[in-house]
């Protein structure tokens, strides 16, 4: 994956004890967050969980009740939106419908009494830098949901901010142009440097263009990690379930290793207490045995779905008390259709454990 | 379950476009048509051709008796009486409509602000006329009122019942239908477009200079167009304030069929019913080509 | 936005709402005013309003009126519905059309409808009937563009080329389609359209005039003359009435569009 090299000039963000209540709603409840310079950082989480608000307050389009704000190591808690040069993407609909694609692009050096033939320059410089360069002249109207956000990122870009902040940029697009304009984004962002939040809630999203991952929950930051470890150890039942599927399955936790249907485990925390528990395993993690199982036993089960993904294929198995869930390539998942008896293997990758009397939503 | 399929198929499988099908289906717009043949269309090309007509045949020399001094007086008065109502209810209305627009957009306020502008926007006539009588007319509440405290209102005259009242009662009725009318397009503003001024670096002046104000153009013309219009072709309110005269062209219209001065006058109604017609035709033109503007961009 | 900013604009909402409403509703205070003073200076009375059913032209003219409201809004329901329907299933090419007609109104107003309106109406009243009922089909035209935009509205926001198809699939004739399926699901907008229709008619004075009927408008501007209390007592009671009709109108119909101006993201 590629990382941030750090634009000259790129600048620390930090978020400082935020607070932010809607009367009686409490949607941020300290929330602290350091971006260093030129990385991107994604806000992950479901709606509700206050991304969109921290986001909000770092542009200062909300007035925070309580906790700092600082960008570049100056306090800009107080400071109204338009003096805070950053640079913002919103979901949808941002564009001036009266101006072309190059006036939107230019109206913040505009702005800015940047003079005209320097704006014209930086615009064009900047609608080639998102690859619309041939669309300069259109409108809106005219052009489809993935050009306007790119054009939207473009006049963001134009006025150099110090911070570029994206409002769940891709939930209005269509899958396909999801995907693209994803990568698209990231690659801006590579290349200009810019430190940048993103807030989504899509997990395939964050996880694939983000240097680290924040996954918010009630107001409140879960973990924060690079992608790979928010995924493969996350820090609470609400994380794991949240990025990546997940199967709980009961076991019983003893010296430091949970024993799951007959098999030892290793816990992500290590000082886990004794007791029984629910281990939270990833498809990925199980696998088929080989032969072909004769008797029952404690991971002996029927398939009863399969799920076609293309690659890979996730197969749903009925163990008789617990159902789990298999992802496989498809080759193999083929070859036992529904019906047919198979035995699990359980990877033993370290999985977290969840205590059924607490709430998946922890503090 | 198989009965439900052939059912389906009998009635999906009846053609739905062919030779037969069509006149059977062009029938249905039969009974509006006609009605609309008769009660609208008829009587405009009555209007139309009546405006033609000189005695036994056809001539223009009606148009030429709208060249009278005093004809030319009423249109100017129409003319004025339609753009300072157009202009005051334009620059009111938008005011009104954008304090109701920034609000709660299900609240008790919004909804009793449009229901009210519903009924006033459409109630003019002898109602508003006596309502301003029993206002500012000589024994006007309000008029008693300011004579208490010293303020002759009337002191150079009474103009309630002349082109200046006209203007403050017309007035009544056009900032409602302002309201009404352009309210759709300030609620075609985006929020993000004044956050995404911000962020650009914008103040309150840039965004309402160069974002809304820009955008907000046609559909306020287009609307003030449509209050002239409005204004122009308003008949009962000015019959129920006047008693004699015509200053304006609604009142010569209805003075021209009304006299006794033989057929000579239907056809001299109907000049200056198609006048009035070509200048409001021409306003609505123009009004529904800014509307078109405005639905691209607050849609 | 900011604090202060929300603060400007409910100062200005409220500046701006207080003092246009004074301007609009000084007029009608006034009319009570009028209406209820007494012989003496200062004193009270309500006798200009128990006059009212003293005059019977007057109270025939209510009635014809109410009548006149109620032809009117059902007859243009029933023109135009299935019209507007059967213009969007089957004959797209008569919705431009349609429009333009519904809209022509606006641009022909009343008082040069009526010229072309004289000698229809005259065929009317030899062949049919002289009764102030009869001009229920000039109203009818008269209502046409806001009836048309509450009707188009409503049928904007189902997707009766869906549902009709869905029926006609199970088995529903045209009939069935019509009145079981895409009328109940237009029930906000055939009210709207309704009492639009019923609004504008109470207030309608220019076509009854001077085609020489006697509807309520009439009725109060003769009556003016003669007892400027009593006339003015029924002018305030028409306008709440139809004040009354609209508000139920708004808050039983369709709330309004909910992309706002608010800036309360």
């Amino acid at each position: 994956m590629a990382t941030t090299k750090a634009a000259a000039g790129a600048v620390e963000v930090r978020l400082e004890n935020l607070q932010r209540r809607y009367g009686a709603v409490t949607a941020l409840n300290g929330l602290d967050l350091t971006i260093a310079p030129g990385e991107m950082v994604a806000l992950l989480g479901p709606s509700g969980c206050g991304k969109t608000t921290a986001l909000r307050l770092l542009a200062g389009l909300e007035e925070a009740d309580g906790g700092r704000v600082v960008i570049d190591g100056k306090d800009v808690t107080g400071l109204s939106a338009n003096k805070r040069n950053v640079g913002m993407v919103f979901q949808a609909y941002s564009l001036f419908p009266h101006m072309t694609a190059r006036q939107n692009v230019a109206f913040g050096l505009f702005l800015r009494k940047v003079g005209e033939t320097e704006r014209r320059r930086r615009a064009a410089e900047m609608l080639e830098l998102v690859g619309l360069s041939a669309h300069a002249d259109r409108y809106a109207h005219q052009l489809s949901g993935g050009q306007q956000q790119r054009v939207a990122l473009a006049r963001a870009l134009a006025i150099q901010p110090k911070v570029l902040l994206l409002d769940e940029p891709l939930s209005a697009l269509d899958a396909r142009v999801r995907a693209r304009l994803r990568d698209e984004i990231r690659r801006v962002q590579l290349e200009v440097g810019t430190t940048t939040l993103f807030v989504t809630h899509d997990q395939e999203e964050a996880l694939a263009i983000a240097d680290r991952v924040g996954v918010m929950n009630a107001g409140r930051l879960d973990q924060l990690g690079p992608p790979m470890e928010v995924y493969s150890r996350p820090a609470t039942p609400f994380v794991a379930e949240f990025v990546g599927l997940t199967n709980r399955i009961p076991g019983v936790v003893r010296d430091g290793s949970v024993e799951v249907r007959g098999t030892r485990l290793p816990l992500v925390q290590a000082g886990t207490a004794d007791g029984p528990a629910v281990a939270l395993v990833r498809p990925e993690a199980v696998t088929l045995a080989s032969n072909h199982p004769t008797t029952s036993g404690p991971l002996v089960g029927t398939v009863i779905a399969t799920a076609f993904l293309g690659a890979t294929s996730r197969i749903t198995v009925d163990l008789g008390d617990v159902t789990v869930l298999a992802q496989l390539p498809t080759s193999e998942a083929a070859a036992h259709p529904a019906g047919t008896r198979v035995q699990l293997v359980l990877r033993s990758d370290p999985v977290l454990i969840a205590r059924d009397e607490v709430p998946a939503t922890s503090a | 379950m198989s009965s439900v399929e052939t059912t389906s198929v009998r009635t999906a499988g009846r053609p739905s476009s062919g030779g037969r099908r069509l006149p059977l289906s062009w029938v249905g717009a039969v009974p509006f048509l006609g009605y609309v043949g008769v009660f609208l269309l008829l009587p405009t090309v009555i209007v139309a051709v009546g405006a033609f007509t000189v005695g036994d045949g056809y001539g223009l020399s009606n148009f030429n008796e709208l060249t009278q001094p005093f004809l030319v007086r009423s249109f100017e008065n129409s003319v004025i009486l339609s753009a300072s109502t157009a202009l005051i209810g334009g620059v009111f209305g938008a005011l009104m409509a954008y304090a109701v627009a920034i609000g709660n957009p299900d609240g008790i306020l919004r909804r009793l602000v449009t229901s009210a502008c519903g009924v006033l926007a459409q109630f003019g006539g002898v109602t508003l006329a006596f309502a301003f009588i029993a206002t500012i007319a000589q024994q006007g509440f309000v008029t008693l009122f300011l004579l208490q405290h010293g303020i002759d209102i009337y002191a150079n005259g009474i103009w309630l019942f002349k082109l200046p009242g006209l203007v403050l009662v017309y007035s009544y009725f056009q900032i409602p239908l302002m309201v009404l009318v352009f309210l759709p397009a300030l609620d075609g503003i985006r929020p993000q477009w004044r956050e995404a001024t911000e962020s650009l670096g914008g103040g309150t002046w840039h965004y309402w200079r160069y974002v809304a104000g820009p955008l907000l153009l046609p559909a306020f013309l287009g609307s003030s167009l449509l209050l002239f219009a409005n204004a122009f072709s308003a008949y009962a309110t000015a019959a129920a304030l006047i008693n004699q005269g015509g200053i304006v062209v609604p009142l010569q219209i209805a003075n021209a069929m009304t006299s006794e001065v033989g057929l000579h006058s239907a056809s001299f109604a109907s000049a200056l019913a198609l006048a009035m017609v070509v200048i409001v035709a021409t306003v609505m033109v123009l009004y529904s080509l800014l509307q078109r503007r405005t639905a691209r961009w607050l849609r | 936005m900011s604090r202060s900013r929300r603060a400007r604009q409910r100062l200005f909402r409220w500046v701006v709402l207080v003092l246009l409403g004074a301007f609009l509703l000084v007029p009608i205070g006034a009319m009570f005013e009028f209406s209820t003073r007494g012989a003496t200076a200062g004193s009270r009375t309500l006798a200009s309003w128990t006059a009212i059913p003293t005059y019977p032209d007057l109270v025939a003219s209510i009635v014809a009126s109410l009548q006149l409201a109620v032809i009117t809004s059902l007859g243009v329901l029933l023109l135009l519905v299935p019209t507007m329907i059967w213009t969007r299933l089957r004959l797209p090419w008569l919705r431009p059309i349609l429009e333009f007609i519904c809209l022509l109104p606006l641009t022909i107003p009343a008082i040069v409808l009526v010229v072309g309106l004289a000698p229809t109406y005259r065929w009317v009243s030899y062949y049919l009937s002289d009764s102030v009922l009869t001009l229920a089909f000039a109203y009818l035209i008269l209502v046409l563009p806001f009836t048309y935009r509450a009707l188009d509205a409503g049928l904007s926001a189902i997707d009766i080329k869906t549902l009709s198809e869905a029926a006609r699939s199970l088995g529903a004739g045209w009939a069935t389609v019509m009145l079981r399926i895409i009328v109940p699901n237009m029930r906000s907008a055939l009210l709207n359209a309704g009492l639009l229709s019923v609004a504008l008619v109470l207030g309608e004075y220019t076509i009854a005039n001077l085609l020489n009927f006697h509807n309520l408008q009439v009725a109060i501007y003769h009556l003016g003359r003669a007892d400027a209390g009593v006339s003015i007592a029924v002018a305030v009671a028409s306008l709440l009435f139809a004040f009354l009709i609209l508000t139920v109108l708004a808050f039983v119909g369709r709330p309004p569009s909910l992309v706002a101006f608010s800036e309360d993201a």
